[in-house]
C-alpha cells in the first residue's frame, strides 16, 4: 500500500508570539518551527500501517525552504521519500488554495491512502484534509483513532464527542484525518537519522496563487480577557498562603 | 441570494444542543444583515418540528431514506441541493465533530472556504476565530462571491428558548445510494465510564506543563488534599499518563465545578470548551500569555513544581 502523509510545519508550542506592526500576522523572524502535532500522529499511523501491511510512506509538505527540516525528521522516523512543495506565499492562499497545491502533488503519486492531522496547531481551521479529498474525488473520514486494512478497503475508528466512537468501512483510495493519541509517537533513531540522508526529497514548485481567495484573514490581535484575573505573586509559600485565603473565603471549598 | 440558513445538527433524532447556539448566532447575523433567518434539519423524515422557533422565516426538513444515518456523501449531496435552492448569503453550522466531517467539502463544492470555529460575529460581517491554540484572535472576512459558510464554537453564543413554531417546508433531495461511499457502523462507547467528572465540586486538572508521567504525583497529592477529582487535558491522556475518562475538553468530559484548578494547562480551545462553565478557575502556568489566564479568576505565573507542593502543604495545614 502506498501511503502519502501530508504534514504542516507550525511554530513551536512554547514560542513567544508577537503580532507584526501592521497587525496582519505574527512576527516569524525568531520563531522556531516543528511538525504540527496531529500530523505527527498521521505519520506514526502511516509508519505502523506500512510495518503491518508493507508498502511505501511518502511525506509531503508545502512551504518555504525551512519546512525541509520537518521533512528530514519524517524521513529519519521511517518515511521512504519526501516531497517538498516550494511555496513562499502560503499566507496568500486560503485553505482551498493550499489544498489545491497539495492535491496537485498527490495526483502525480496516485497513493492508495492519504493521511493528515485533523487540524493545525496554528490556524486550526481543521479542513485541509477534507477539502483535499473533495478536490481529488475520493472518500474521507475525519478524527480517526485507528485504521485497519480489511480486504480491498479500510475499517476506521472515528472519534465522536462525549466518549462515543463509530467504525466506518470505506473503499480505497481514501483520505483520513488523524486524531492525536491513537498511537504512541516514535523518536528518530541515530540509524534513522543517518539513513534519512540517503533518502530522496523531491522539490516541486507550487503553481502560482490564483489571487482570488474565498476568505481573508484581516487582522490578528491578543484576545480580550473574558474575566478579570487577579494575579497572585510572591514566593511559592506566599502564593500558597494567598491561594488558601481565596479557597477559604472566596471560592469556599475548604 | 439573501438570508441566513442555519444547518442544525442532530444524531438519531436528538438535536445537538450546540445547534441552538448556532441558531442564536444565525439570528444575530441575520439582524445585522437585515435579512431573514431560516434553518434546516436533515433526516429520514419528519425533522424540523418541535424546534420551537417562531422567529424563523422557515424550517426546512431535508428528508431522504439515505439521510437516516450520517454520511459525508449523503449530507454534502443533500445540502448542496438545498443551498442552491434557498440561495442564502450565509450558511451557519455548530462546530460539532459531524459538521467538521462534511462542511469543508460542502464549501468546496461552491469554491468557498468554511470559516470554522467562530467565536463572535461583528459588523461587516467580520467573523472572529482563534489562532495558535487560543493565543491570538483573528478577524476573517469572506472575499469570495458564493455563499459564506461559517461554523460556530460551542459556548460562544447563548441559545435562547423560543416559543411557537416556524413554518416547516419539506425538501426531498435527489440522492442515489451509489453516491455514498462510506459504510458507517453503530455508535459505541469503549467502556462504561466509571469517572463522572461532571458531578465533582472540585477538580484539579493537569496539563503538558507537568513534563513527565512521574511528576503527576504532586498534582494527585494536591487533589487529595482538596478532596478533588483529578482530571487532565488531552495530551496527558494521549500519552497514557492518565486514563482517557479523566480528560476534560471537547473530546472528553464537560465540567462546571465550583472550583477548577488548572496546573500546567495552557488552555487550548479544545480544553476551554470543556471547563469554561466552572464557577471559579485558578490557573498555575509558567507562561504569562497562556490562554488559560483569560478564563481564570486567580492566576499564578510560576513554576508549578514549587507552587503545587507549597499549596498542598498550605491546604493540609488550613484543614487541620
Amino acid at each position: 500500500m502506498k501511503i502519502l502523509v501530508a504534514v504542516k510545519q507550525v511554530p513551536e508550542r512554547d514560542a513567544q508570539i508577537r503580532v507584526t506592526a501592521d497587525g496582519k500576522w505574527i512576527d516569524e523572524g525568531d520563531l522556531s518551527y516543528t511538525i504540527n502535532e496531529p500530523d505527527a500522529y498521521a505519520l506514526e499511523e502511516a509508519l505502523q500501517l506500512k510495518e503491518k501491511n508493507g508498502g511505501e510512506v511518502v511525506v509531503v509538505c508545502a512551504g518555504p525552504e525551512r519546512v525541509t527540516s520537518t521533512l528530514r525528521e519524517a524521513l529519519a522516523k521511517g518515511a521512504d521519500r519526501a516531497i517538498h512543495i516550494e511555496a513562499d506565499d502560503l499566507g496568500e492562499r486560503d485553505t482551498l488554495g493550499v489544498a489545491q497545491i497539495l492535491a496537485d502533488a498527490v495526483k502525480a503519486e496516485a497513493p492508495d491512502l492519504i493521511l493528515t492531522g485533523l487540524q493545525s496547531d496554528d490556524l486550526g481551521l481543521g479542513q485541509t484534509g477534507v477539502v483535499m479529498a473533495e478536490l481529488l474525488g475520493i472518500p474521507h473520514a475525519t478524527i480517526i483513532m485507528q485504521v485497519e486494512v480489511v480486504g480491498a478497503g479500510l475499517k476506521v475508528k472515528r472519534e465522536l464527542e462525549d466518549g462515543w466512537f463509530q467504525h466506518v468501512e470505506m473503499p480505497l483510495p481514501a483520505l483520513l484525518t488523524i486524531q492525536s493519541g491513537g498511537n504512541k509517537l516514535r523518536y528518530a533513531t541515530l540509524m534513522g537519522i543517518k539513513k534519512a540522508k540517503t533518502k530522496e526529497t523531491k522539490t516541486v514548485t507550487a503553481a502560482a496563487a490564483s489571487g482570488a481567495k474565498a476568505i481573508a484573514l484581516e487582522r490578528v490581535y491578543l484576545p480580550e480577557k473574558q474575566k478579570k484575573t487577579e494575579m497572585l505573586t510572591g514566593t511559592a509559600t506566599e502564593i500558597a498562603a494567598k491561594l488558601v485565603e481565596k479557597l477559604k473565603f472566596e471560592v469556599r471549598v475548604i | 441570494m439573501s438570508g441566513v440558513l442555519v444547518v442544525m445538527d442532530q444524531r438519531g433524532g436528538v438535536m445537538n444542543r450546540m445547534s441552538f447556539e448556532a441558531l442564536a448566532a444565525g439570528k444575530q447575523l441575520a439582524a445585522k444583515l437585515g435579512a431573514e433567518c431560516s434553518a434546516a434539519v436533515l433526516g429520514e423524515s419528519g425533522g424540523g418540528g418541535g424546534v420551537g422557533n417562531a422567529a424563523l422565516a422557515r424550517m426546512y426538513s431535508v428528508e431522504h431514506a439515505l439521510l437516516k444515518v450520517y454520511t459525508a456523501d449523503g449530507y454534502v449531496g443533500a445540502l448542496e441541493q438545498l443551498v442552491k435552492k434557498v440561495e442564502p448569503t450565509h450558511v451557519l453550522f455548530p462546530h460539532t465533530y459531524q459538521v467538521r466531517d462534511f462542511a469543508p467539502a460542502l464549501a468546496t463544492r461552491f469554491k468557498q472556504v468554511l470559516i470554522s470555529d467562530v467565536i463572535a460575529v461583528h459588523d461587516g460581517p467580520v467573523f472572529v476565530r482563534q489562532l495558535l491554540q487560543g493565543k491570538l484572535n483573528a478577524d476573517y472576512r469572506q472575499t469570495g462571491s458564493g455563499p459564506c459558510f461559517v461554523s460556530v464554537q460551542a459556548g460562544s453564543f447563548r441559545a435562547e428558548a423560543e416559543s411557537g413554531e416556524a413554518a416547516v417546508e419539506v425538501f426531498v433531495p435527489a440522492i442515489d445510494a451509489a453516491q455514498i461511499r462510506n459504510k458507517p457502523g453503530e455508535l459505541f462507547r469503549e467502556s462504561t465510564q466509571t469517572v463522572d467528572l461532571s458531578a465533582a465540586p472540585v477538580i484539579v486538572s493537569v496539563g503538558r506543563g507537568i513534563g513527565e508521567e512521574s511528576n503527576i504525583g504532586i498534582v494527585q497529592e494536591l487533589a487529595d488534599a482538596l478532596g478533588a477529582e483529578l482530571a487532565a487535558s488531552r495530551p496527558i491522556c494521549d500519552n497514557g499518563w492518565l486514563p482517557m475518562e479523566r480528560q476534560v475538553g471537547s473530546s472528553g468530559q464537560t465540567v462546571s465545578p465550583k472550583l477548577y484548578l488548572a496546573v500546567g494547562i495552557s488552555g487550548a480551545i479544545q480544553h476551554l470548551v470543556g471547563m469554561k462553565g466552572s464557577k471559579a478557575v485558578i490557573a498555575i502556568n509558567k507562561d504569562e500569555h497562556a490562554p488559560i489566564f483569560e478564563v481564570a479568576d486567580y492566576g499564578v505565573v510560576g513554576d508549578l513544581f514549587e507552587v503545587v507542593p507549597a499549596l498542598t502543604k498550605a491546604v493540609l495545614a488550613a484543614k487541620q
